[in-house]
């Protein structure tokens, strides 16, 4: 579905709209100051985006440095081509009968594991993992670890980008995630286990967002969620519109380059975010989200120029591009648009538009565009 | 061709040549610009700051402050890691300490009255204490079931900086980094200074 | 000092009002003003739509327009920001080219924060995202604000917020986009202001737009309409005219008259 029709039944919500814009109120107070806490926080996201770079521009390198690291320590490591792919060897490594509690992130929701809170008598568990570390093959995780002392197998399942290259890293890393995350010093608890894992890594798209050259440094991302938390449209319309997939700025980036534009609710989801900027001033590892939206928009436009019948968008964008391309053609359109813009206003303001730009006037008068335009205006000044 | 194939080969494929690998810029702090002494105290205010409790005792105060936490909270019985101090314990009357050795069973940890270990160190800026499962530190489990946690921190083990702490801290021991008290537990924080 | 104005399309088709306050402030302060009558449009609404062709080559004929100027003056934020920001990634041969939005120029190439306007109304200040984020104006527009005669300025509740104007957006998800104008306009009636004004004219045409269909008798002025302002031409302005000055005004106001009558 389209992140427009999804999203108006999320608006028409009066009581979640309150709820999550109170959240959103306490999460971005709570953000700014931790982050206004620490002196060097500039030069931190500076370090974080460049450590997260390093790892993405020389992946295959980090992954099997990775591998071998969790097989020297006693461990395993699993490749997944997809979301099914993950689930059978998850389901092969914990047989049917196993007592086996999960714990939650971004990836296990993504290839769609459900399951109980691991509790005390789980014998086996799967987690995700916040950072995994190439050089040492330790598993990073921001919860007490719970998990990671169940005395049956231990699966971890992680996205290919969540390697970081060294244990050294993680100083910078440990200090960007909480403060954006939940606007804490430090996560209430940090757990860490090098060796005896079985590792799965995922694919699942990833490397088709890192083909792209532009669009590869959303996968920098840390999952902390800082995007999500300042960003008004999200405040507005809740994570359901982004779909299956992350919701907020980054999920709008990351749902259409893991998946493709050519779906409807891939092909909306670049399109769901005023390009206002917040989500970029808080992202502790500083990707451009506004810019890979607008990157991705570029491709949804290209992915449309090849149908056989061009959209109504398509034409009325090509002919202002054609009316601006020259000064005297742009003039000519002035002067018709002024034209019939007098015979739909009413009382000054112009109230219905047809077509696309009713869309504009469902809610929202336009002004009249005066008889004379600028240009005309000054060439008739003395 | 395998899984493992041929992900590397996409991952491959998608970067091409890579074009060299990208410097980090590391110009953040890694130290803290304090005296010892400050170091020490801001560990204090941070830990206060996440809600647990913390006392400041100089070191031949240690065993009378630990008793005096622990009858406070009229705990009657506690778990230990086998390698605790035994001079620790050495001033308390009516708590009988459970040693970790052979291991405890879950149960008994839950219906225990808390935990008391040391730690491998703490940070000053967040808070922290950070246990490796080396001395008076025990299993992760130890710490994870009880419903109180006495820490002892030695104002030497603490440290300014998450760097400092990371380029200490050995990887390959299970690190459990303890920032406040976990939800419906507790977290008391000793810190003995010389 | 010589300064090329770079009206925009948006400015220039639906805003002309906006456009000419600029040229009578910058005259008004001494400055030599020159219009390059092949201007159009910078590109910004192609690029930020993922038209990237056409809006490259949009890019290409402002650089070729505005190449011989030393100085370039916007009466938008957001246009400004796509020629400083948005063009180095079009073609890194179009980078460099001097853009200023006008509050920026004023107080940071021309050096001055009281211009000499009078504007006797009850004003709040909507800081625009291309404003705040991308050009990082800070407080110049306030700097401005607060220097004109018998203007009452009203501080904006969670005024970094996005109004919801966004281009497409606005088309693309109007319900959303509503949702956030809303919100904005509900802040700007706590201001108790009758005025509204910002920098950039775009996201001005949707919070005005909303007011308007709303009837709430708040206007949405750009910023420039105000500091071209002069003692009894406050009223004016703010009718929309741009207090032009003498015959011009008059026949306009006239014309608008008709239009109304009719």
């Amino acid at each position: 579905m389209r992140f427009a029709d999804a999203a108006r039944p999320e608006l028409a919500d009066p009581s979640s709209r309150r709820t999550r814009r109170q959240a959103a109120t306490r999460a971005r107070a709570r953000q700014a100051e931790a982050t206004a806490g620490l002196p060097d926080w500039e030069r931190l996201r500076e370090a974080g985006a460049a450590i997260r770079d390093r790892t993405l521009r020389d992946l295959g390198a980090h992954l099997e440095a990775l591998e071998a690291s969790v097989t020297e320590e006693g461990g395993r490591v699993h490749w997944a081509r997809d979301a099914a792919e993950a689930r059978r060897i998850i389901s092969r490594l914990l047989p049917g009968d196993t007592e086996a509690g999960l714990v939650r992130s971004d990836v296990t929701d993504e290839i769609g594991l459900e399951g109980g809170n691991a509790g005390p008598h789980t014998r086996a568990a799967v987690v995700g993992a916040r950072f995994l570390v190439a050089e040492t093959g330790t598993l990073v995780v921001t919860d007490p670890g719970e998990s990671l002392t169940f005395p049956g197998t231990v699966v971890v399942v992680a996205g290919i980008e969540d390697t970081v290259p060294t244990w050294s890293d993680l100083e910078v890393l440990l200090q960007l995630l909480p403060r954006s995350e939940a606007g804490r010093r430090m996560h209430p608890a940090v757990s860490t286990r090098t060796g005896d894992l079985q590792l799965v890594l995922l694919d699942n798209g990833r490397t088709r967002a890192l083909a792209d050259e532009t669009g590869r440094a959303a996968l920098r991302c840390i999952h902390c969620s800082a995007c999500r938390d300042v960003c008004p449209v999200y405040e507005r319309t809740g994570a359901r519109p982004y779909g299956p997939g992350r919701a907020g700025p980054i999920g709008a980036v990351l749902t259409p380059q893991l998946g493709g534009v050519e779906a409807s609710l891939g092909a909306s989801l670049p399109f769901a975010s005023t390009l206002c900027g917040a989500c970029a001033d808080v992202c502790p590892v500083k990707i451009d989200i506004p810019g890979l939206l607008v990157h991705l928009r570029g491709e949804v436009v290209e992915s449309r120029r090849r149908r056989p019948v061009p959209t109504p968008e398509l034409l009325l964008m090509r002919g202002l591009a054609w009316s601006m391309g020259d000064e005297r053609r742009y003039e000519q359109t002035l002067v018709r648009r002024a034209r019939w813009a007098g015979l739909l206003a009413r009382d000054g303001r112009i109230r219905r538009l047809p077509g696309l730009l009713g869309k504009w006037t469902d809610a929202r008068d336009l002004p009249v565009p005066p008889r004379q335009s600028f240009r005309a205006w000054w060439r008739r000044r003395p | 061709m395998s899984a493992r194939e041929d992900i590397l080969r996409r991952v491959r494929t998608a970067l091409g040549d890579g074009g060299g690998p990208v410097p980090v810029p590391r110009e953040y702090r890694r130290r803290a610009a304090l005296s010892r002494r400050d170091v020490v105290a801001l560990f204090g205010e941070r830990v206060a700051d996440s809600r647990a409790a913390v006392r400041h005792v100089g070191a031949d105060e240690l065993v009378t402050a630990m008793a005096a936490m622990l009858w406070a909270r009229e705990a009657k019985g506690i778990a230990v890691p086998a390698d605790l101090p035994p001079g620790w314990l050495g001033g308390l009357e009516g708590v009988r300490a459970l040693t970790d050795v052979p291991a405890l069973d879950p149960a008994v940890l839950a219906e225990s009255d808390g935990v008391v270990t040391g730690c491998s160190l703490a940070i000053a800026e967040t808070g922290t204490v950070v246990l490796d499962g080396g001395r008076a530190q025990g299993r992760r489990e130890l710490t994870l079931i009880p419903r109180h946690h006495l820490c002892v921190v030695h104002a030497d083990q603490i440290v300014g900086t998450v760097p400092e702490a990371v380029a200490r801290l050995d990887p390959y021991r299970p690190l459990t980094w303890i920032s406040g008290p976990p939800d419906g537990r507790g977290l008391e924080v000793l810190v003995v200074e010389d | 000092m010589r300064i090329a104005v770079f009206i925009t399309c948006w400015g220039d088709a639906l805003f002309p009002g906006t456009g000419k306050a600029m040229v009578r402030l910058l005259e008004r302060l001494g400055h030599e003003v020159t219009f390059e009558p092949a201007q159009t449009c910078c590109g910004q609404m192609h690029w930020t739509t993922g038209y990237r062709p056409e809006a490259i080559s949009l890019a290409r004929r402002f650089a070729e327009v505005f190449r011989d100027h030393e100085l370039i003056v916007t009466p938008s934020a957001s246009c400004a920001a796509t020629v400083r920001t948005a063009y180095p990634r079009m073609d890194p041969a179009l980078a460099g080219l001097r853009v200023y939005e006008l509050t920026e120029l004023l107080v940071d190439i021309l050096g001055v924060t009281d211009v000499g306007a009078s504007y006797p109304h009850r004003v709040t200040y909507h800081p625009t995202c291309h404003s705040v984020r991308a050009l990082g104006l800070g407080d110049r527009p306030l700097r401005l604000l607060r220097a004109v005669r018998g203007l009452e300025l009203a501080g904006l509740p969670a005024a970094d917020e996005c109004c919801g104007f966004g281009g497409a957006f606005a088309i693309k998800n109007a319900d959303t986009s509503v949702a956030m104008v809303a919100d904005k306009i509900a802040h700007i009636h706590e201001t108790g202001a009758d005025i509204v004004c910002a920098t950039d004219d775009s996201c001005l045409a949707h919070i005005g737009g909303a007011l308007s269909r709303l009837r709430s008798g708040v206007r949405a002025v750009h910023i420039a309409e105000i500091l071209a302002s002069e003692e009894g031409a406050g009223e004016r302005a703010a009718a929309g005219t741009g207090g032009v000055p003498g015959r011009i005004a008059e026949r306009m106001t006239r014309r608008v008259r008709r239009s109304e009558a009719r």
